[in-house]
C-alpha cells in the first residue's frame, strides 16, 4: 500500500431488502410434505426428497450401513418396466439428471430437469419409489464397484482422517461411521434391499422440496399425480441424539512418507434450533470460517503454512457438529497446531471486536441471500431447513437473529465450543516426522 | 463481477513454470488502496464471495457481491489492475501457500494431477503446451519480485482484460462507475498472443506414471481436436464426449459399468481441466478410466477402441443424439442460472471469441450438431492417433 496514490474507497449503497419466496405447501393423503417455490430465470425444475432413513446403533448398524449404502447405488438399477439403461436414457431425454444417496439420518434423491420434463422425471421417481426391483446382476455388479470406489475414498488423508475422528467422538453411534467396510458390502444380498426398501421408504415423513419456473399449485398438482400412488408401507425411525464427546489425547495416524499433516479438531456445535446459534455462526466465522478470519491470517497469510484452512459446520439432525480442518506441511506441523490452539483459545478467553463481529455479521447475511439466488441453492437450503424442522421464514428470522448478537454472547459461544479443551483432534501425517514435535504440544495417542 | 486476464499457464517462460497462478496469489496481497488481506475483508465484509483461479490461457478474479456493493467490487479490481503492491515478504509468504496448495491436491492425494498434469507432457511437445503447470519447486521458490512486476507489466495491461457484470444492476450505473474507477488507469501495449500451435501426433504415444498413493490403476487416452475457434467444427466433439460418457445410457458407462462390469468410473470431456470452452488451440479430447486390478489395461483399451470404431461405422442414432443434448442443455442452463456462472461464461466467450452474446446462443449451437458431425468426430479418435497415460498403483520397479 502506497499512501500517496490510495484512494478513498466508494461506500456501500443501500441494501436491497430481500423478498422472502413464497412457498406453496401440501401434504398428501399418504402423508408426503410437497413445498414448492416459483423460481423463474432459467427454465428447469430442481427437487430434493428426504426420506427418514435413521439406522439401528450399535452391531446391527454395520450390516445397515453397507445396505443402505447399495440401496441408494441401485435405487434407479430397473423396474418391472424399465431397466437401468432404460430409466437412465429416459431421464436424460427429458433433460434430467435424477442421483440418489444415503447417510447415516435420510435417504435423499436430488434431480434437476427441463421444465417440460418434470411431468416424466416425477414419473420416474414415482416409478422407481413404488416398484424397484433391485436386479441381482445389477445389485452384484454394483457391490463391486463400491468395493473399488471405497477403497479408492479411502486412500485420501482427508477420509481417513475423517473416518478415525467420527469414530472417537461417536463409537458406536451411527455418525460414527458413515461408510461400511468392503466385507460387509461383500454380503449385501438383492433380497435385503428390497426388504429394506419395502420396511423403510415410506411417505410418511418424508418432505419432497421443488423450486423451479413454475408455480408452486402446478409443480405440487404434478407430484400428486405422480407420487399419490407411493403407499406408506413401513414406519420411519430418527437417530438418536449424539453422545457426549469425550475428545481426549489428540489421535496420531500414520500416513508413512505424508508430505502433509492432515489436521482435523472437533466438537459438538449448536443446531439451527438453538438459541446460541447465530452468536456461534459468527464467533466460528471470526475464529475461521471464513478466508477473513484470525486463523486464515495467520497460519497462511502471515506464516504459510497451510492452503486451505476453514472451520466448517455440519447440521446432521442428531446432532451438530464444528469442525477445524487444515493440511499443514510436515516440517511445520506443530506450530501449526500451536497457532490453531492459541486462536481457538483466543476466541473462547477473548472478546472480539466489534468490528470483527460487524464484519462476520455482514458475511454472513450475504452467504445466506448468495446460497439462495438459483433454483438449486434455494431447494437445497429449504429441503435442509425441513429437516431441521424450520421453514422458509427462517431465512427472514436468521437475519435478524445474526443482528441481535453482541460481542457477549459471540464470548459465551466460542468459550462453549471452539474450546480447545471441548475438541477432538486427529492428526493423519508421517508419524516419524510429527510425533517429536507434537508430543511437546499435546497429549498423543497412535492409532 | 468476473475480471478475464488473457494470459495462462501457456504463457509461462522455461524456469517459471506456474508462475502465472502465482502471480495469481499476488493480486490478492495488496495494492496501492488495500493493504494485505484487505481485498478479501472488503469483500466478504460487504457480504460477498470471491476467489481467482488460473488456466491455460487465461488467469481470472471474481466477486459475488450484494447488489449495494457493485461499486466498492469495481474499485477493488480497478485498483489492483492499476497498480498490484507486490513485497518481497508477500511473495515468500505465497511461494510457501502455493507449495502447500500442489501438496493438498497433487503431492499428498492419490491420484493428484491426473490426468491435467500428466498428460500434456506425452501429448504435446512444445513447452508452452507441456509443462507442469502448476509449476516446479525449484521454479517456484527462485521467482523474484521483480519477476512479478515484469509479468504483470506485460500481461495485466487493461486491454488485455475483459471486465463483466452480472446481477441486480443499473447497467448505465455500473458503466459510470466503469468509467469512473477503470478509465484513468494508464493505457499500455498489449501482448501479441503467441500461436502455440504444434503439429498432431501421426502414431500413438504412450506412457506411465506410477502413483504409490493410488489403490487401483487408471488410464487417460487424449486425442488432439480442431481449434476450438472454430466452433462447428469442435463442438461434435463436446457432443461426442458426452455420447461416450454421461451416464448410465452413454455408450462407455452402460458398456463398462453397467455391462462389462470392467471398470469403475468412466470421465470424458474437452480441454485439460474439464471446461470445453475455455481453452484455446491446441486443446485435447480427454478419456479418463478408472478399473480394477483384475481387468487389464490392454482390455480397456481394447473395449474403447471397439465402441469408438461403432460410433465411427455406424452412426449415432436421432433420439440418442436428442437425449445427449437435451441434458446437455439443462446442465448448461443450471449453470448459467448463477451470476457468476453467467458472468464467467460471457467472460470467456468474449475474450476467446468477441461475443459475449455465446452465452445465450449455446443452447441453440448444441441443436445444430448433427449426427453425422460425431460420427465423423469419432472416427478421428483412432489408436494411431491417440496419447495413452497408464497409471500404476506403486512405484515403478
Amino acid at each position: 500500500m502506497s499512501a500517496d496514490l490510495a484512494r478513498p474507497l466508494p461506500s456501500l449503497g443501500k441494501p436491497r431488502s430481500p423478498r422472502l419466496p413464497s412457498v406453496g405447501e401440501r401434504t398428501l393423503d399418504n402423508g408426503l410434505r410437497v413445498q414448492a417455490v416459483r423460481r423463474p430465470g432459467v427454465p428447469l425444475a430442481e427437487l430434493r426428497l428426504r426420506i427418514p432413513f435413521a439406522g439401528p446403533s450399535g452391531r446391527k448398524r454395520r450390516s445397515h450401513t453397507a445396505q443402505a449404502q447399495l440401496l441408494g447405488d441401485t435405487l434407479l438399477s430397473g423396474t418391472s418396466r424399465r431397466s437401468a439403461a432404460q430409466l437412465a436414457a429416459d431421464v436424460q431425454a427429458l433433460g434430467g439428471q435424477l442421483s440418489a444417496s444415503t447417510d447415516a439420518d435420510r435417504l435423499g434423491v436430488g434431480g434437476s430437469v427441463l421444465v417440460s420434463g418434470l411431468p416424466g422425471l416425477l414419473e420416474v421417481l414415482g416409478e422407481v419409489l413404488t416398484g424397484a426391483v433391485y436386479p441381482k446382476r445389477e445389485v452384484v455388479g454394483e457391490r463391486d464397484r463400491l468395493v473399488q470406489e471405497l477403497a479408492i475414498y479411502r486412500s485420501e488423508a482427508s477420509v481417513v482422517a475423517r473416518e478415525a475422528l467420527l469414530a472417537r467422538m461417536y463409537g458406536e453411534h451411527p455418525y460414527g461411521r458413515e461408510l461400511p467396510t468392503a466385507d460387509e458390502v461383500g454380503e449385501v444380498k438383492a433380497s435385503q434391499l428390497r426388504a429394506l426398501h419395502a420396511a423403510r421408504l415410506s411417505p410418511a415423513g418424508a418432505v419432497l422440496t421443488v423450486v423451479g419456473d413454475l408455480t408452486p399449485a402446478r409443480a405440487i398438482g404434478l407430484v400428486e399425480a405422480a407420487l399419490s400412488a407411493w403407499s406408506a408401507t413401513g414406519k420411519a425411525s430418527a437417530t438418536p441424539r449424539v453422545p457426549v464427546v469425550e475428545p481426549g489425547p489428540a489421535l496420531l495416524v500414520d500416513r508413512p512418507g505424508a508430505v502433509q499433516t492432515t489436521m482435523r479438531l472437533a466438537g459438538p456445535a449448536p443446531s439451527r434450533t438453538d438459541d446460541d446459534s447465530a452468536a456461534f455462526a459468527l464467533a466460528n466465522l471470526v475464529f475461521g470460517g471464513y478466508f477473513s478470519s484470525r486463523w486464515v491470517a495467520n497460519i497462511r497469510e502471515d506464516k504459510g503454512y497451510t492452503y486451505s484452512p476453514h472451520a466448517q459446520v455440519e447440521h446432521p439432525p442428531a446432532g451438530s457438529r464444528v469442525t477445524v480442518a487444515a493440511d499443514v506441511s510436515t516440517p511445520t506441523t506443530a506450530p501449526a497446531l500451536l497457532e490453531t490452539l492459541y486462536e481457538l483459545g483466543r476466541i473462547a478467553t477473548v472478546p472480539v471486536s466489534q468490528a470483527e463481529l460487524d464484519q462476520a455479521r455482514r458475511y454472513a447475511v450475504g452467504s445466506l441471500a448468495l446460497g439462495t439466488s438459483t433454483q438449486a441453492g434455494l431447494a437445497s437450503t429449504l429441503s435442509q431447513l425441513a429437516a431441521s424442522g424450520l421453514g422458509v421464514q427462517w431465512l427472514r428470522d436468521y437475519p435478524k437473529q445474526l443482528a441481535a448478537v453482541t460481542v457477549e454472547d459471540a464470548l459465551a459461544a466460542g468459550s462453549r465450543y471452539l474450546a480447545p479443551s471441548a475438541l477432538t483432534t486427529v492428526l493423519v501425517g508421517d508419524v516419524d516426522q510429527v510425533r517429536g514435535p507434537l508430543s511437546t504440544i499435546v497429549e498423543l495417542e497412535q492409532q | 463481477m468476473a475480471v478475464y486476464y488473457d494470459v495462462g499457464m501457456r504463457s509461462e517462460p522455461k524456469g517459471r513454470t506456474g508462475f502465472a497462478h502465482l502471480f495469481e496469489h499476488l493480486m490478492f496481497q495488496g495494492s496501492a488502496s488495500l493493504g494485505k488481506t484487505e481485498h478479501f475483508t472488503y469483500v466478504q465484509g460487504s457480504g460477498g464471495t470471491l476467489n481467482g483461479s488460473t488456466h491455460v490461457d487465461y488467469t481470472n478474479y471474481y466477486e459475488v457481491m450484494p447488489s449495494n456493493a457493485t461499486e466498492l467490487a469495481l474499485f477493488l479490481e480497478a485498483d489492483r489492475m492499476r497498480s498490484v503492491a507486490v513485497t518481497q515478504e508477500n511473495l515468500d509468504n505465497q511461494i510457501a501457500v502455493v507449495q502447500n496448495e500442489i501438496r493438498v491436491n497433487v503431492l499428498n492425494r492419490p491420484y493428484g494431477g491426473f490426468p491435467w498434469l500428466m498428460v500434456p507432457p506425452v501429448l504435446f511437445g512444445d513447452f508452452a503446451n507441456s509443462h507442469n503447470g502448476y509449476g516446479d519447486f525449484v521454479d517456484l521458490e527462485s521467482s523474484t519480485v521483480q519477476d512479478a512486476r515484469g509479468f504483470f507489466q506485460r500481461y495485466y495491461a487493461p486491454g488485455n482484460a475483459v471486465l463483466t457484470v452480472v446481477g441486480d444492476i443499473d447497467t448505465a450505473e455500473v458503466l459510470g462507475w466503469v468509467e469512473q474507477h477503470f478509465g484513468d488507469i494508464p493505457k499500455r501495449a498489449v501482448p501479441k498472443r503467441s500461436s502455440f500451435a504444434e503439429p498432431v501426433p501421426t502414431e500413438e504415444r504412450r506412457a506411465t506414471a506410477y502413483d504409490p498413493l493410488a489403490p487401483a490403476p487408471a488410464v487417460a487416452m487424449a486425442w488432439r481436436v480442431p481449434d476450438p475457434a472454430d466452433l462447428p467444427s469442435y463442438l461434435p466433439y463436446v457432443v461426442l464426449a458426452e455420447v461416450l460418457t454421461d451416464g448410465d445410457a452413454s455408450r462407455l458407462q452402460e458398456r463398462m459399468l453397467l455391462e462389462d462390469r470392467s471398470a469403475t468410473s468412466i470421465g470424458g470431456y474437452l480441454g485439460l481441466l474439464g471446461d470445453p470452452l475455455d481453452a484455446r488451440d491446441p486443446t485435447p479430447f480427454l478419456l479418463e478410466v478408472h478399473h480394477p486390478l483384475e481387468t487389464s489395461l490392454d482390455t480397456v483399451v481394447a473395449t474403447v477402441d471397439e465402441e469408438l470404431a461403432r460410433l465411427a461405422t455406424d452412426g449415432v442414432g436421432a433420439p440418442e443424439l436428442e437425449r445427449t443434448v437435451a441434458r446437455m442443455t439443462a446442465r448448461y442452463l443450471r449453470e448459467v442460472d448463477s451470476v457468476l456462472g453467467r458472468a464467467t461464461t460471457m467472460s470467456v466467450f468474449e475474450q476467446q471469441r468477441g461475443r459475449a452474446e455465446l452465452v445465450n446462443e449455446l443452447p441453440d449451437l448444441l441443436r445444430q450438431v448433427t449426427a453425422e458431425a460425431v460420427q465423423a468426430a469419432a472416427a478421428t479418435l483412432t489408436p494411431q492417433t491417440r496419447t495413452l497415460l497408464e497409471l500404476r498403483p506403486g512405484t515403478a520397479a
